[in-house]
């Protein structure tokens, strides 16, 4: 017989067998005794003390996306588990395996309205792709597997375990659970000939194809299927901004970003071509615009791993269900090599119009305060077009999506569906745990950093080496934005007061310097990227500068503005 | 003016017997801003699976979306959404009826009789009739015994109801599930 131990030690050794390596966390009362067992396995699972639990589930999201492995947050019950609520419904909706542990209340006095009892999985059961409640010790080994296998597999997602105190005191054997099956869950699909070798004709009798590429790509791990699909039938393609790095931003196939911040040519051939090829994206209403005129004119095949997804904004007219790094090979195998050169060249005009309009006025402005658009650019390429973009959420986003450059894979860290401001700081320390290797570039602003700005504590405590480039226009930008277009320049409750981040970074021993001047721009850029560790970089923007082009919400996808 | 397409869809949906489903699935339909009617939850014919029949009203697009988001959960092994006319559907009812307002009238009596109901308690005070047969004549039934001013209380299950198909598409699956099961370890 194996010695007992408590449900708290089975969870540390059922998380290592998982291949846990780093916790980001907070505790608290009902999670003490998982805290007490957490101490002996130090050496094995990092940690990280957060400074706020919504910190800690954006910090595993982060994590995750740049690992590809799945994050892991550990809170108490009640305020510890509601606060990681806009986590768990960020990373649902953002495909980001996540596990939960939220301590509970001990099962006899579970719905009592206990000090910290809050009914967790309630509250989390529609924002997450599993939830349950370990109420027995003998319990852990199965859920923690069960939880892990559903978080990654098929279309990832947050699990949350709510783990009873009762349930970490108990004594249990413990053997670590395997679950590489469940009846009701089917996230490998087999592959259906008929419907590759359909997709396959339709492309192969395509005159002007375009192919929308999504997150789905990556999570699949099928950037390389994507790319040889892609360049064997000459396909050019448009991203979203959760797509973004799954194929080189200079990539010649690679005809920019979709939707309503996104570039003019992609929009307005998704209302040209003959057929459109969506893989691993989910018809967003921020990529499609009005669906009563999106694509009307085009055959639409839809490549997803999540059956639901099909038919769900958008009938298409052929689903291919499967995990694209099978789907895609399989379709690229019958795809003739073939060459659509007039119809790419269509796209050049566009790209020519909007630089003409917009980027080179956003990348080259020789006088007037900062522009957003500058700093990020110049930030990406002194970091090689090698480093991981994190963004906030509003025009620092938008931005960051449009002039970021990319060269490698998972180098987007962004709350695309959500739009979670307050997700960036602490989703950049998480990306710098999931690579330790490569420069962690958020960009967020003034208003966005103060809503989980306490992380700077973490970052102070773990050394994290976030390059936080803040970009402050004395703003909430984006509402400012849609204040001045949609209602009449009444800017009501937007303009900022504003603390000195300077002295605040200081605070926490985060070395900080503000620039106000473009001729100061590149030497404090390579001073950040050149200081070891964290860093804040203030840059003074234009107050009321704009995100262009954008197609106003509910307008036609290829009627975008490119100037107000 | 735009077509009303709403009709009355019955979904059928199989899970496996765990807590906290059925507000998984409930929250699925009120998400989406559409009404249940009704609601049977019971063990069914297959060991360990749950059935639930909703009915709700909603246009087609909208029961594919519906099934699909309730599919998509992780425990539910299969949903089906179904028209009237595809299904063998029956609720029951019950009458509490007033005595003496059935002793004065006697075409309530008749009228029940003429329902096929049966009359499964009589007492001076009141009478209780059952019925178990398609919804629209419970309704129909009650509409009238209403007009008689006879009842005390009425009640309704909700619907149940099994396929006219001759396919057993749960037992299919399930079997392609096995095969599945067996092929992964």
């Amino acid at each position: 017989m194996s010695e007992k131990i408590t449900g708290a030690e089975a969870l540390m050794r059922a998380l290592e067998h998982e291949g846990v390596d780093v916790l980001f966390g907070y505790p608290g009362g009902s999670i003490m005794p998982t805290y007490d067992a957490l101490y002996d396995h130090k050496k094995t699972l990092n940690h990280i003390l957060v400074r706020h639990e919504q910190g800690a589930v954006h910090a595993a999201q982060g994590y995750a996306r740049v690992s590809g492995k799945v994050g892991c947050a550990i809170v108490t019950s009640g305020p510890g588990a509601t606060n990681t609520v806009t986590g768990i419904a960020d990373a649902m909706i953002d495909s980001t395996p996540m596990v939960v542990i939220c301590g509970q209340v001990g099962v006899a006095m579970l719905g009592t309205d206990a000090f910290q009892e809050v009914d967790v999985v309630g509250v989390t059961s529609p924002i997450s792709k599993w939830s349950y409640q370990i109420r027995r010790a003998e319990d852990v080994a199965w859920a923690v597997a069960r939880a892990f296998y559903i978080a990654k597999s098929g279309r990832p997602g947050p699990v949350v375990l709510d783990f009873a105190k009762n349930a970490q005191t108990g004594m249990v054997e413990f053997e670590p659970a395997e679950v590489d099956f469940i009846r009701s869950y089917d996230p490998d699909p087999d592959l259906n000939m008929t419907d590759i070798e359909r997709a396959a004709k339709m492309i192969n009798n395509s005159v002007k194809p375009f192919v929308l590429v999504g997150q789905g790509v990556e999570l699949g791990n099928a950037t390389e299927e994507l790319r040889t699909f892609l360049e064997k039938a000459d396909l050019p393609c448009g991203t979203t901004f959760m797509g973004l790095s799954t194929i080189p931003s200079d990539h010649r196939l690679n005809m920019g970003i979709l939707g309503m911040h996104g570039n003019l040519g992609p929009n307005v051939m998704t209302n040209q071509c003959d057929l459109l090829i969506a893989v691993g994206m989910r018809f967003d209403d921020r990529v499609t615009g009005n669906l009563a005129t999106y694509a009307k004119q085009a055959k639409i095949i839809h490549f997803d791993i999540d059956h639901a997804e099909f038919n769900k904004n958008v009938p298409v007219d052929l689903k291919v269900w499967g995990n694209c790094k099978e789907t895609l090979a399989a379709v690229t195998k019958l795809l003739d090599t073939s060459k659509h050169t007039s119809w790419i060249e269509g796209f050049k005009p566009y790209a020519e119009k909007e630089y003409e309009k917009v980027i080179d006025k956003a990348l080259h402005p020789t006088e007037g305060p900062l522009l957003m658009g500058e700093v990020i650019r110049k930030v990406s390429e002194a970091a090689h077009n090698e480093g991981i973009m994190v963004t906030d959420v509003g025009q620092n986003q938008l931005m960051a999506c449009r002039y970021f450059k990319f060269t490698q894979k998972r180098s987007v860290v962004t709350s695309g569906g959500l739009g979670t401001m307050g997700f960036g700081l602490p989703a950049a320390i998480g990306a710098t745990f999931g690579a330790p290797d490569r420069t962690v570039c958020l960009f967020v602003g003034d208003g966005g950093l103060q809503m989980t700005i306490q992380e700077l504590g973490t970052i102070m405590e773990q050394g994290a080496p976030v390059k936080i480039i803040l970009l402050n226009n004395n703003f909430l930008g984006n509402v400012r934005q849609w204040q001045e277009m949609f209602f009449a320049h009444r800017y009501s409750f937007t303009p900022m007061v504003n603390p000195n981040y300077e002295l605040i970074a200081k605070g926490y021993g985060i070395p900080a310097k503000t620039v106000i001047e473009r001729k100061d721009l590149d030497a404090a850029i390579a001073e950040m990227l050149a200081t070891p560790g964290p860093y804040l970089l203030q840059c003074a923007i234009k107050e009321e500068d704009n995100v262009l082009p954008m197609t106003p919400p509910g307008a036609n996808i290829d009627e975008m503005l490119l100037e107000l | 003016m735009e077509q009303d397409t709403t009709k009355l869809y019955t979904f059928l949906i199989y899970s496996e017997n765990v807590p906290g489903l059925l507000s998984q699935i409930t929250a699925v339909f009120t998400r989406r801003q559409v009404n249940i009617e009704s609601l049977n939850v019971c063990a069914s014919s297959t060991p360990g699976a749950h059935k639930y029949t909703v009915t709700a009203y909603c246009d087609e697009r909208m029961a594919r979306i519906l099934t699909s988001q309730v599919e998509k959960r992780i425990d539910v092994l299969q949903a089906h959404f179904y028209t009237d006319e595809e299904l063998f559907i029956n609720e029951t009812a019950l009458f509490k009826l007033s005595t003496p307002a059935m002793m004065k009238n006697r075409e309530v009596s008749s009228l029940v009789r003429s329902y096929d109901a049966r009359i499964i308690e009589v007492n001076s005070t009141y009478s209780v009739v059952e019925i178990t047969c398609f919804p629209d004549v419970i309704i129909s039934l009650f509409d009238q015994l209403k007009k008689m001013d006879c009842v005390l209380q009425f009640v309704r299950s909700g619907r149940i109801c099994i396929t006219k198909s001759r396919v057993e598409h749960l037992d299919e699956w399930l079997a392609v599930r096995e095969a599945k099961r067996k092929a992964t370890k």
